[in-house]
């Protein structure tokens, strides 16, 4: 290839595309260039003097420009007089690089002496000894003893707070400007920096509250001393006594993949505890990164507030009851019912407990339904990402378009690989009815009014945005931003519409995406679950209902009241929730950290997790206990382990075809290479060992197209009249995502307690005016409990009311309601 | 020779007011550039004057200008007046006393690369200047010679003055960029150089107070004019800053290629009480020392390549001599501590280096260093060298490297001391 050049580097000949640096062709054909500064995810600096090599360049005869050849014939190489950096140099045609000779050797040692002649050197207590590439690279070319003076060592601050997430030791800090780069350059969010000069360089934050960014764990993983610890961590253990244990992210459809880190403590009775949450390399979907969410928000699993043992109702109460009383008492439930079961499931359960759910609902001519609020999912199985797509190839060429989602806040590492997809040349396109962070790197921001979703679908059929439609490749993201159930499914229904009109479907990098907010809410999809027009009616209807993973009693008091009318009602849960403390029947469930499964995430990629810890005593797994129910009830569901259930899913759903678990377990080379003898290079977060899982098929690739077309001409203009609905008196009531909620998930992880959004209104100061609330502290929402404290917020759209969702505002979907004032009298008493 | 071309307002009274400027010819080169001459024979003009850049590195200034690209654009000039070099105290006489030329020659150099802002990035402490010169910029606007459409012409160009913080790494070009940005004063990697990657990502074109100051009277009276002062290789006039252990020290404006002796003592009035010159550091604290142990070195011309031929460099041209009762020790320790002070701590070597070498020479200097210590202290000093991303951490052992070298005794009788050395403090 043309934009390809050979060099040799240390005797070792390679061929390395045009603009390769030194160090990454080096490490190529496994050369280690020691470094500190550089990663090979930034940008490089130049600033740490590690990567100090010996380059030599062929002499060119000026006249002919042709290489200047020695006696032998072979080209007369000139060295530089200094040393060069491999981190900043890029290779050229006939280079000559020497990475082992004393003066490489040499200059490695004498910086690192300099290094360390402000080193605290106390790696026995530091939270990174054992996984330091300070530490390492020490060993492995520094010298011997420093000839530095111990007692004229500085001494500075240990424990400085750059947040209550994030520790900085002022001693351990190299100067590396790392965390500065990653902040400012990878996730936009420049809220540290260096602050003074020369030695007395300290890296500082200037947010409120400090270090404010979803992504701030991830500094302690590119860090390469132990400068930076999270709060969660720090003097927890030594890296040495952790055992590594492969696991998924459940907090988004990203589907992060994570290694749990946990030790046997004697503390915990000699239970196997999680220390930490780390992320795990996946190239294909997080790379080497996770929010903090995902690092900081698994306490859940080891909360004291879970079930542990099953309950039944007796004379009105919800009693401790043995496993075989409960489960015989939950079939007598069921059986009763007959026909009229309703199995009711969250998207947090994997794939796995929902065929089983599913299954047991189908054996008893029941109904299978996916607890949410948006819907869309049978569409994402016919056109959604197919194999062979990776948003991190995205760029020059391909567009995306992310539609009623706020990315930053519901899925941040999907708005951190669209950024960069956008940085490299990728058209994005984001429409939303409100600013978000997503839009800085947008080619194009549409604003639409709540209800005006689809014209914007139908403005790009009709090519408002060329660029966009005559991608070589488009991606849609869609969300359930200002939508019900049955506005995402119109809007859904108009995104495939979108993609299959300009041809965007079927083959890699190209289809639609749903913005759930469930972890593996398209694994319930595929698993057969679906939506119902109305859950209160459903529920109320039903003379049994079986609900997993799903608090509907405690999303919205109609269906808790729903739920009160229902017959007869089996819980499998982690938590006793509002929804628990109705049930007849509740089963204590074990978390995904206790047993194993797979969850497919939003961009259709099936995915192994892993037994973490011990389960609880006395819990049982979901497809455990649905198909213990189901064993009550005659019916012979797999039990004996997640991976015969799964091999059971890959016989029966077609898109699942061909998978088992081991398949899901393979892994391929990835670059860069992270983690053990690499973490100088790319960190601590840990290589994939245990599979980078599956990507599924679309179902339009196996079978065609087979997507019902709704219209036939142009899509409606609107799903409702925002502008009708204000003229009544009324807001659109919208309830917005924000990463930390107050979910049964989020809340038991308590350091980020500070962060968590609480309930409250937000209106336009314009809308408050004009529903009469202008000066007023407290509004009380019609049709639901409590007054909320009111914030007026001039970004917003106007004509309608935002709340946090899963913040403690009992409502689930958007709606049309009246706010009124609340009288400071009443607040007070 | 009584004839000044930059320190013009030596000889004439208020040159510093703009009817004075005026009436001296003042502006006749800007008009005659934008009215009749191409912005490429600007450049040509100034690179036949073998006009050197007077910041430091002596690089020819037209053929700096030629590198800006011309498909990409805005360009942009700054003028470095952040004049930090100890020892240098040159541009700041141009810009209190003759400040009308400077911002000629800012204007002539901005058409020659048809910039239409420039910036003047002044050090902090002189913050007094900077508002002069607003005031002096707003006058020229007034009196049409600073604007929109200069002379009639298409041309149009605005000025702006910038202040430092008091950091000297800003004085280094891309540092100096940085900062005037708004970020942390610290040197960018280079390449890409800022001819083709400066203030904004733009093309941009840095140049010193005097290096600017030169081309009024460049221009004026043509290159060949020029080059009648000074060395084939190094024309022109140069501000020489005599300081150090001279009778009269200050500002002295010679053709390069005038010696040492000239400088120190026709026009310095030689060395008080008739004491010897012992070394000479002819480019400030950043200087390799020149030891005068043998009287000829004297007889050395002060252009770039003489005094690179005796193993040191003309930088500046901040002449600090220092007589037979100075403690090289002492004046070794002294640039230490300044390096140590204005290392800005981007990279490895010289943050941690000039840090370490303080902590050596300060234990030196109280009287509790070995002779080890001074084996250790050149180590240090090699140590750095060769390694750091900016020149200021290679200047910072300049000093240390050739101050022990050839001045060994002053060190090894420093150590021998016990208690803390007094002199010069
Ligand atoms: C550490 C350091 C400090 C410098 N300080 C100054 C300064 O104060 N003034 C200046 O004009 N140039 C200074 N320079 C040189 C500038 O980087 C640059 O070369 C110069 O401004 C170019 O202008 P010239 O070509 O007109 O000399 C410094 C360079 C270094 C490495
Ligand atoms: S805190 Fe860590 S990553 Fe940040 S500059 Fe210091 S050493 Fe580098
Ligand atoms: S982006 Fe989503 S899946 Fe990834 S770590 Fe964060 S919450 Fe978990
Ligand atoms: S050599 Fe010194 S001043 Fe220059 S970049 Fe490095 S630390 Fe900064
Ligand atoms: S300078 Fe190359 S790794 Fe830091």
């Amino acid at each position: 290839m043309a934009n390809e050049v050979t060099l040799t580097i240390d005797g070792k000949t390679v061929r390395v595309p045009q603009g390769t640096l030194i160090v990454d062709a080096a490490k190529k054909i496994g050369i280690d260039v020691p470094v500190f500064c550089y990663h090979p995810k930034m940008e490089p600096v130049g600033m740490c003097r590690m990567c100090l090599v010996e380059v030599g360049r062929p002499v060119m005869d000026r006249a002919t420009n042709q290489p200047v050849l020695e006696a032998d014939g072979t080209p007369r190489i000139a060295f530089g007089a200094k040393l060069e950096t491999a981190c900043t140099t890029p290779v050229s045609e006939g280079m000559v690089v020497i990475t082992q000779n004393q003066k490489v050797a040499s200059a490695r040692r004498e910086v690192l002496e300099f290094l360390l002649t402000s080193h605290p050197l106390d790696c026995p207590i530091c939270d990174k000894g054992g996984e330091c590439p300070l530490q390492n690279l020490t060993m492995g070319y520094g010298p011997a003893e420093s000839r530095f003076l111990f007692e004229e060592k500085m001494h500075l601050a240990k424990h400085v707070p750059l947040g209550e997430l994030i520790y900085l030791d002022r001693e351990r800090c190299i100067q590396c400007a790392r965390c500065v780069r990653f902040q400012k350059d990878l996730v936009d969010d420049p809220v540290i920096g260096f602050y003074q000069r020369g030695r007395s360089l300290e890296i500082v934050t200037y947010s409120e509250p400090g270090f404010d960014s979803y992504f701030s764990g991830n500094t302690t993983d590119i860090c390469p001393v132990g400068a930076l610890t999270t709060a969660d961590f720090r003097f927890g253990a030594r890296p040495w006594e952790l055992k590594p244990v492969a696991s998924i992210c459940t907090h988004c459809p990203v589907g992060c993949n994570l290694t749990f880190n946990v030790r046997r403590e004697a503390a915990s009775g000699g239970k196997l505890v999680i220390k930490r949450a780390m992320p795990r390399q996946n190239e294909l979907v997080n790379e080497i990164w996770i929010c903090d969410k995902g690092r900081f928000a698994y306490h859940f699993v080891e909360s004291p507030q879970r079930l542990t043992q099953p309950l039944v109702r007796k004379n009105g109460e919800l009693v401790p009851a043995s496993w075989e009383e409960a489960l015989e008492a939950a079939a007598q439930g069921l059986k009763q019912a007959g026909e009229n079961l309703v199995v009711l499931a969250g998207g947090r359960l994997s794939n796995e407990d929902l065929f089983n759910l599913r299954k047991l609902a189908d054996a008893q001519r029941g109904k299978a339904i996916l607890y949410t609020h948006m819907g869309g999912g049978d569409l994402t199985q016919q056109v959604g990402l197919t194999p062979g797509s990776n948003l991190g190839s995205l760029g020059k060429g391909d567009a995306v378009l992310v539609i009623a989602a706020d990315l930053h806040e519901e899925a941040p590492i999907w708005w951190m690989r669209l950024k960069a997809a956008a940085e490299r040349g990728a058209v994005l396109v984001v429409a939303g009815a409100r600013p978000t962070r997503l839009e800085r790197y947008a080619a194009k921001v549409m604003r639409y009014r709540y209800g005006e979703e689809l014209n914007i679908i139908q403005s790009l059929m009709d090519g408002a945005v060329p660029e966009l439609s005559q991608a070589e490749n488009l991606v849609v993201f869609y969300g359930a931003e200002g939508l019900d159930l049955l506005g995402t499914n119109a809007l859904a229904q108009a995104c495939a519409t979108l993609l299959y009109r300009s041809g965007h479907y079927g083959r890699p990098n190209n289809g639609l995406v749903g913005v759930w907010k469930e972890g593996n809410a398209q694994g319930a999809w595929d698993m057969g679950f679906h939506t119902v027009g109305n859950y209160t009616r459903t529920l109320s209807e039903a003379a049994a209902v079986l609900i997993a993973a799903a608090d509907p009693a405690g999303d919205d008091p109609l269906l808790a009241q729903a739920l009160d009318r229902a017959g007869f009602v089996v819980v499998q849960e982690l938590f006793l929730t509002e929804t628990a403390r109705r049930a007849d029947v509740v089963f204590p469930a074990q978390s995904f950290a206790e047993r194993e499964g797979t969850f497919t995430s939003g961009e259709r990629r099936v995915q192994r997790f892993y037994p973490v810890i011990y389960p609880v005593p006395d819990c049982r797994a979901d497809f455990v206990i649905t198909a213990q129910v189901a064993r009550k009830l005659g019916h012979a569901l797999e039990m004996a382990s997640p991976a015969k259930v799964f091999l059971q899913i890959a016989s029966e759903i077609s898109h699942y075809q061909g998978l088992t678990y081991p398949r899901l377990a393979e892994v391929e080379e990835q670059w860069p290479p992270v983690g053990r003898s690499d973490l100088y290079y790319g960190g601590t977060a840990y290589d994939n060992r245990q599979g980078m899982g599956v990507a599924l098929p679309a179902l339009c690739q196996q079978q065609g197209w087979q997507l019902p077309m709704f219209w036939n001409d142009r899509l409606p203009e609107r799903t409702f009249e925002l502008a009708a609905m204000n003229q009544q008196g009324m807001v659109w009531l919208v309830p917005f995502n924000r990463l930390y909620d107050r979910g049964t998930t989020v809340k038991p992880s308590q350091l980020l307690e500070k962060r968590m959004v609480s309930a409250h209104i937000a209106l336009h100061p314009e809308t408050a005016r004009a529903v009469g609330l202008s000066g007023v502290e407290k509004v009380q929402v019609e049709g639901l409990d409590g007054p909320l404290p009111l914030v007026l917020d001039e970004t917003l759209p106007q004509g309608v009311a935002f709340y946090p969702r899963s913040a403690g505002v009992p409502a689930l979907a958007p709606r049309g309601v009246k706010l009124h004032a609340v009288k400071a009298e009443v607040q007070e008493g | 020779m009584s004839q000044y071309i930059l320190l013009r307002h030596r000889e004439i009274p208020n040159l510093d007011q703009l009817d004075v400027y005026l009436k001296h010819g003042g502006f006749e080169a800007l008009k005659k550039v934008v009215t009749q001459m191409q912005p490429a024979d600007v450049v040509n003009e100034v690179k036949a004057s073998g006009l050197r850049g007077r910041g430091g590195a002596g690089f020819p200034t037209g053929v700096k200008w030629s590198f800006l690209p011309n498909n990409i654009w805005p360009h942009y000039v700054v003028c470095n007046a952040d004049e930090s070099e100890p020892g240098t105290f040159k541009d700041r006489e141009i810009l209190e006393s003759n400040p009308f030329q400077l911002l000629e020659g800012l204007m002539i150099a901005s058409y020659a690369v048809q910039a239409n802002v420039a910036y003047i990035y002044l050090r902090g402490e002189f913050w007094q200047i900077a508002h002069q010169l607003d005031e002096k910029i707003a006058e020229l606007e007034k009196a049409g010679l600073l604007g929109d459409n200069l002379f009639g012409t298409a041309y149009s160009l605005r000025i702006y003055t910038h202040l430092g913080a008091g950091a000297y790494i800003c004085g280094e070009e891309t540092a100096l960029l940085e900062s005037l940005e708004g970020k942390l004063g610290q040197p960018r990697l280079r390449p890409p150089f800022p001819a083709v990657y400066g203030l904004y990502g733009k093309p941009t074109v840095v140049n010193n107070v005097e290096t600017l100051a030169n081309l009024p009277p460049i221009l004026e009276n043509g290159a060949q004019w020029y080059r009648r002062f000074g060395t084939e290789k190094s024309p022109g006039m140069k501000i020489f800053c005599l300081s150090g252990n001279v009778n009269r020290p200050g500002n002295y404006e010679l053709p390069l290629g005038t010696t040492f002796r000239e400088l120190i003592y026709t026009h310095g009035g030689g060395i008080p009480e008739g004491r010897k010159v012992k070394a000479i550091l002819p480019a400030g604290a950043s200087s390799a020392i020149i030891a005068v142990n043998d009287d000829t070195i004297l007889d050395t011309p002060m252009d770039y390549e003489s005094v690179a031929a005796i193993g040191s460099q003309l930088g500046s041209a901040s002449v600090i001599v220092a007589d037979e009762t100075v403690n090289m020790a002492w004046l070794v320790a002294r640039t230490v501590n300044f390096f140590k002070h204005e290392s800005c701590g981007k990279c490895t070597p010289c943050r941690e280096g000039t840090f370490w070498m303080n902590r050596i020479a300060q234990r030196m200097m109280a009287g509790k260093a070995t002779e080890s210590d001074v084996d250790l202290l050149e180590t240090v000093a090699n140590q750095i060298a060769g390694k750091c991303l900016c020149a200021l951490g290679e200047f910072s052992v300049m000093a240390v490297q050739t101050g022990i070298g050839q001045f060994r005794v002053d060190f090894l009788n420093q150590v021998k001391q016990t208690a803390p050395a007094t002199q010069g403090d």
